[in-house]
């Protein structure tokens, strides 16, 4: 009696677990249909991004503040490498198989901002492994 | 890689960025926040090369290997003294990378996902074009403050009449090229507003002088902040946008705690022309203005005698590369049991915190060093203030006479020591063209000569007591 019962309650939560899957799929639907026109009409989410760009800005703030000052100028270079993430635009540009005007812009960016990525990281660690306690 | 893992995978890079700023807020978790960097870094370029429209890898590595090249040599190589000029040149890198990514992104929209050419949204347009304009000004105006920081370019101040009503100008034909632009999509207005923004970009920062560098210098980091957030806005990149952000608001903060310690209004930093009117000295005490000149012996004789010392240093200090010398000096009066404490002024040197890396490069350890609010009550109780290549940033006209120019300036109270020793290599006046009364003060003792030269000596005349 015991086992038809675990049966029964089995192929019930089972029955549950389907119902979930089919309305998962319908709300991925649904999600890809939102989605969709989003690439083709390019500005549209620019709310959505603006509010990553405002909170970005108040998260910058807070950060920097705690910044001590004795370490502005490898702030400075830090910050510097760090806005070489620029690259992604300058990889995506550099990418196609075939040779255009872009890819050039694209290859002549990809050095640009390697330059900085390489020098800035190196050169705040250079200044970062200076600092030191007294002994 | 599908869609949500790349947009998981900026995010990350996204966190990391900002815990390696927050990595900072202390010299000991600085280096680890370094580390996260790079991390960050490496998790954006490899997602970016797994997205499905890179397909060709030989030009990107070969760029990325060029780029790799020349950055290390140059980090590696570039001396600690130099390193404001480097800044300024790694600011400009950054501003053009943005004019060809956004070039790129014009002539293949279709690569970005906006659009087609000639059919570009218009959202996409004006980020786009604010983004190149950010960029090129970021460009030029780098290049400008690199010469001038290096000594290529005259550090005085390029001031002619007109000059505010034409950067006006320039700024409304720009905002009105952008708005045509965005209209028409013209390949030609593209280049036209790129030229007239690396146009702009010099006249700003030609007036503006050499003390007014440290400002510059983190307002074109936050510039070049802002040119990446303008481009992640056209390439619907959130960790572009962030990072953007992030670096923006950081210059934005150092260029006002640079104007504040100043006390001078960011508009008029921008505006320009401070230091070039360094004609006649502003003091109406003239006539009995003697000096007491003294010798590296009798500098070493006084500290040698004195409880405790506080070291001011200044860019002068920085130009004679006089700070290994200085701490080496430091070294010996420490032996003698005497307290040596370093106090720096937000504005001293040409970057913000240049001088708190030229004493870390000269072993000076960190928590020997204090900042103004930290130390200048100090300065009352103690024995001797030794000033080697400051100036300004000691110069009590900034509390008592309102007409003086750099009126209202925080600055280190070393006149309230015992006795301040002043390291200088004349009387001339600093950057603001203003006399310091501090040299004709009874306790003051001038000493004549280079910083580097004289800490040597004092070193000698310490050991030779």
């Amino acid at each position: 009696m015991e086992t038809d019962k675990l049966v029964e309650q089995a192929s019930g939560i089972a029955d549950g677990a389907r119902a979930l899957v089919g309305k998962a799929e319908a709300l991925m639907i649904q999600a890809n249909q939102l989605a969709a026109p989003v690439p083709a009409s390019g500005g549209d989410n620019f709310v959505f991004y603006f509010t990553i760009f405002v909170l970005a800005v108040f998260v910058g703030y807070y950060v920097v503040w705690s910044v001590t000052p004795a370490l502005h100028s490898p702030l400075m270079s830090v910050t510097n490498a760090i806005s070489s993430v620029i690259i992604v635009g300058a990889l995506i540009a550099a990418g196609p198989v075939d040779m255009s005007f872009a890819k050039v812009f694209g290859f002549i960016a990809v050095v640009l901002a390697s330059i900085n990525i390489f020098g800035g990281f190196i050169v705040s660690q250079r200044m970062l492994s200076m600092f030191r306690k007294k002994q | 890689m599908s869609e949500n893992l790349s947009a998981f995978a900026y995010l990350f890079a996204s966190v990391c960025f900002i815990m390696s700023l927050r990595g900072l807020s202390s010299p000991t978790t600085a280096r680890r926040g370094n580390m996260l960097g790079i991390l960050g870094m490496t998790v954006a370029i490899i997602t970016t090369l797994a997205a499905p429209g890179v397909l060709s890898y030989w030009m990107i590595l070969l760029g990325m290997l060029i780029g790799a090249a020349i950055g290390t040599v140059v980090a590696l190589k570039i001396e600690m003294t130099a390193l404001p000029e480097l800044v300024a040149a790694f600011h400009s890198l950054v501003g053009l990378a943005a004019v060809f990514v956004a070039a790129a992104a014009f002539y293949e929209p279709a690569a970005y996902g906006i659009g087609t050419i000639g059919h570009i949204p218009l959202g996409s347009l004006i980020e786009m074009s604010i983004g190149t304009a950010i960029g090129a000004i970021t460009f030029t105006g780098s290049i400008v403050a690199f010469g001038k920081l290096r000594g290529t370019l005259s550090g005085s101040p390029v001031v002619f009449s007109g000059q505010h009503l034409l950067n006006a100008m320039l700024g409304l034909i720009l905002f009105g090229l952008v708005l045509w632009f965005c209209d028409v999509e013209s390949v030609y207005l593209f280049w036209t507003i790129v030229v007239l923004s690396c146009l702009l970009g010099v006249l700003i920062i030609i007036p503006i002088g050499g003390a007014d560098m440290p400002v510059v210098i983190s307002m074109l980091n936050s510039y070049s902040g802002w040119a990446a957030c303008g481009i992640g806005f056209t390439l619907s990149n959130p960790a572009l946008i962030i990072t953007g952000a992030l670096v923006g608001s950081s210059g934005a903060i150092l260029s006002y705690i640079m104007c504040k310690a100043m006390n001078r209004s960011f508009i008029s930093v921008i505006l320009g022309g401070f230091g070039a009117e360094g004609g006649g000295p502003t003091d109406g005490m003239d006539g009995d203005k003697t000096v007491r000149r003294g010798s590296a012996e009798d500098a070493a004789f006084i500290m040698k005698n004195a409880g405790s010392v506080i070291i001011v240093p200044g860019y002068g200090m920085a130009v004679a590369q006089a700070q290994h010398a200085l701490r080496e000096m430091c070294d010996v009066l420490k032996a003698e049991g005497i307290k040596v404490r370093y106090a720096i002024h937000p504005v001293a040197g040409r970057m913000p915190g240049h001088m708190n890396v030229l004493l870390a490069e000269a072993n000076v350890p960190y928590d020997e060093v204090f900042e103004l609010e930290q130390i200048n009550r100090d300065f009352a109780s103690t024995d001797v203030a030794f000033v080697i290549g400051a100036n300004d940033v000691t110069n009590p006209v900034a509390k008592t006479d309102p007409e003086s120019p750099i009126y209202g300036m925080p600055i280190l109270d070393v006149e309230e020591a015992g006795t301040v020793l002043f390291v200088k290599r004349s009387l001339s006046p600093g950057y603001a063209g203003v006399d310091n009364v501090l040299f004709y003060r009874d306790n003051t003792m001038m000493l004549f000569d280079d910083a580097k030269k004289m800490s040597e000596d004092i070193v000698n005349a310490l050991q030779a007591i």
